[in-house]
């Protein structure tokens, strides 16, 4: 049944008390020749001894706009001109300019969630009857075809699945930001291709992300796309680099980021499918084929993509966002280019002093023990029982950063000598530290079981490299 | 279980123009060469070796050098070398 341009139409579902409460009312309505429609969302035979038009497909209920069951809709040459939802005496004798109608029910009554507001329904709606507004190229895979493979042969993924960016799920995803999905967000590397706000969120789809993880996936390209971050470098380099995004504050927490248990590993979504995200626009949109633009020697498993929370439960530990110019209390996102992670594992030392030191010696290893001086960069990752000495041991962060920094000096006519660095600066025995001021960052993560830690290892660094690059996530 | 599926394209939409690479120089006589240095780890004695071997046989070279081998290089310069050379050695790697 089309929906009348004139008169009083119902919506209802039977799956509704306050409906099957009001059904009588509604055919004492059309018995005074008043309700045009009755429209029902979930059983065609509800309310019974009525004319009632089906609308499981929710088209009606999606074109009226409809929220809330019971809903009476009064309408005027094709446009409506008043509305109730739920029952309200007063408001349905308005409404209907009758005012005996109701009798022996109750004053009022809340109504029932509608079909077509469930969760995901809306934008399956938005789809099939409305406008998207979306502008990419739509592709129709028919049965038995399998969308998986499809978009496996098209080459849209990382060798992983991802899931099929419909565009309800696209939609969805867009409910994340309030940009429009026509915002030029920059061009992504290696092609230097236009992303849009459309095209990053259809790759957070693929990628896995739920719509909440979206600012923070914005924030991140945002934040790679910053000349600092030398992404086109990044992304084509034969050093094989991912992308890391470090994530502080209280959308950590709100998303489901992990900064604990296997924080750098797998088993939660929001790590899993964050940098993944941005790692398939640079696939997708940047064109980074391996062995094509993406010149990558050997690379890592870390070119899925890697993100996790820093662990922000010890008061006394300044977060690294907060090192970086993010307010307390903000959330922000650090990127870093990244090469591979390597495990440290310092069980004899016992206080932090050794424990530094110890430090100092794994950092040393980073690409080569005789290369130092500046020009690369790294993530120390502190697990749980690292973060407890320091904390006993009264070390603020900046102690810390300090001490890790001293021990791996080393002296320059060594250095030289196992690496042939002939180009570095000094006398002999001028002891050099392995990193840059900056090069360095230190974060908190991990369980509190086991003297681990964890190096992320960068790629070239500072103003002749990529440098991280921290923003702050907007909803 | 018979609809089908509707994607969105994730990619750009755009496809590359294909371009005709410049045919080879049958001579280099009466040319200028010039040598990139994109800063890569002892990229310039490649260059060096080079530029001592063009000049033994008198042909023209300028050398140039990118800031960094870790960004693009800049359009100037880009535009300098295009300006003022007829083909580029690019010294790449270590």
């Amino acid at each position: 049944m089309d929906l009348p341009d004139d008169g009083l139409v119902l919506i209802v579902k039977e799956d509704c008390e306050t409906c099957r409460m009001i059904a009588p009312l509604a055919r004492d309505l059309e018995g005074r020749g008043l309700l045009r429609a009755v429209f029902s969302q979930d059983n065609p035979a509800f309310p019974p001894g009525l004319a009632v038009a089906d609308d499981r497909d929710l088209e009606v209920s999606f074109r009226l706009q409809t929220e809330i069951v019971p809903m009476l809709v009064r309408r005027e040459a094709g446009h409506e001109t008043g509305r109730v939802v739920g029952w309200h005496r007063d408001e349905w004798q308005a409404l209907t300019g009758l005012n005996d109608i109701g009798e022996g029910l109750p004053p009022e009554r809340p109504g029932c969630g509608s079909l077509a507001v469930s969760p995901g329904m809306a934008e399956e709606l938005q789809v099939r009857y409305g406008k998207t507004g979306l502008g990419s190229r739509a592709i129709a895979v028919d049965f038995p075809e399998d969308p998986f493979e499809q978009m496996l042969d098209r080459g849209w993924t990382d060798g992983l699945p991802v899931v099929p960016p419909t565009p309800a799920r696209v939609l969805r995803m867009l409910q994340g930001t309030r940009r429009r999905p026509d915002d030029i967000l920059g061009m992504i590397p290696p092609s230097g291709e236009i992303c849009t706000v459309e095209k990053a969120a259809i790759n957070a789809v693929m990628a896995g992300c739920r719509p909440d993880y979206f600012p923070v996936v914005l924030a991140a390209l945002d934040a790679a796309l910053d000349p600092d971050f030398a992404f086109q470098g990044l992304m084509s380099t034969t050093m094989g680099a991912g992308i890391c995004v470090i994530v502080n504050g209280p959308i950590a927490r709100r998303i489901g980021l992990n900064s604990g248990f296997n924080a750098l590993g797998h088993g939660f979504r929001a790590n899993a499918t964050i940098a993944r995200a941005l790692q398939l626009m640079v696939i997708n949109i940047g064109g980074a084929v391996p062995g094509g633009m993406d010149r990558s020697t050997l690379g890592h498993p870390g070119k899925f993509g890697l993100c996790f929370a820093e662990d922000e439960s010890d008061p006394g530990w300044t977060p690294l966002a907060q090192t970086r110019g993010i307010p307390t209390g903000r959330s922000a996102v650090t990127v870093f280019g990244f090469c591979g992670t390597s495990i440290n594992n310092a069980e004899k030392a016992r206080e932090p002093v050794e424990l530094s030191r110890q430090l100092g010696l794994c950092l040393n290893a980073v690409y080569h023990p005789g290369l130092a001086g500046g020009g690369l960069g790294a993530v120390l990752v502190l697990g749980g029982e690292y973060a407890r000495i320091y904390h006993e041991a009264g070390w603020p962060r900046e102690q810390v950063e300090a001490a890790v920094h001293k021990a791996t000096e080393r002296p320059r006519n060594r250095l030289i000598a196992e690496y042939m660095g002939e180009d570095l600066p000094g006398e002999p025995g001028e002891p050099i530290a392995k990193f840059a001021e900056g090069d360095l960052l230190v974060v908190r993560a991990g369980s509190n079981a086991g003297l681990f830690s964890t190096i992320i290892h960068g790629w070239s660094s500072g103003p002749r490299g990529s440098q991280p690059v921290t923003r702050e996530v907007l909803s | 279980m018979t609809e089908s599926v509707v994607l969105l394209d994730p990619t750009s939409e755009r496809s590359g123009v294909m371009r005709a690479r410049h045919a080879p120089p049958v001579s280099l006589e009466g040319l200028t060469v010039g040598l990139l240095d994109i800063s890569k780890g002892r990229g310039d004695r490649f260059l060096d070796r080079l530029e001592a071997l063009f000049g033994q046989r008198g042909i023209t070279v300028e050398r140039f050098a990118k800031p960094t081998f870790a960004k693009k290089a800049p359009d100037d310069l880009a535009a300098t070398i295009a300006e003022r050379c007829d083909i580029v050695v690019e010294a790449l790697a270590d």
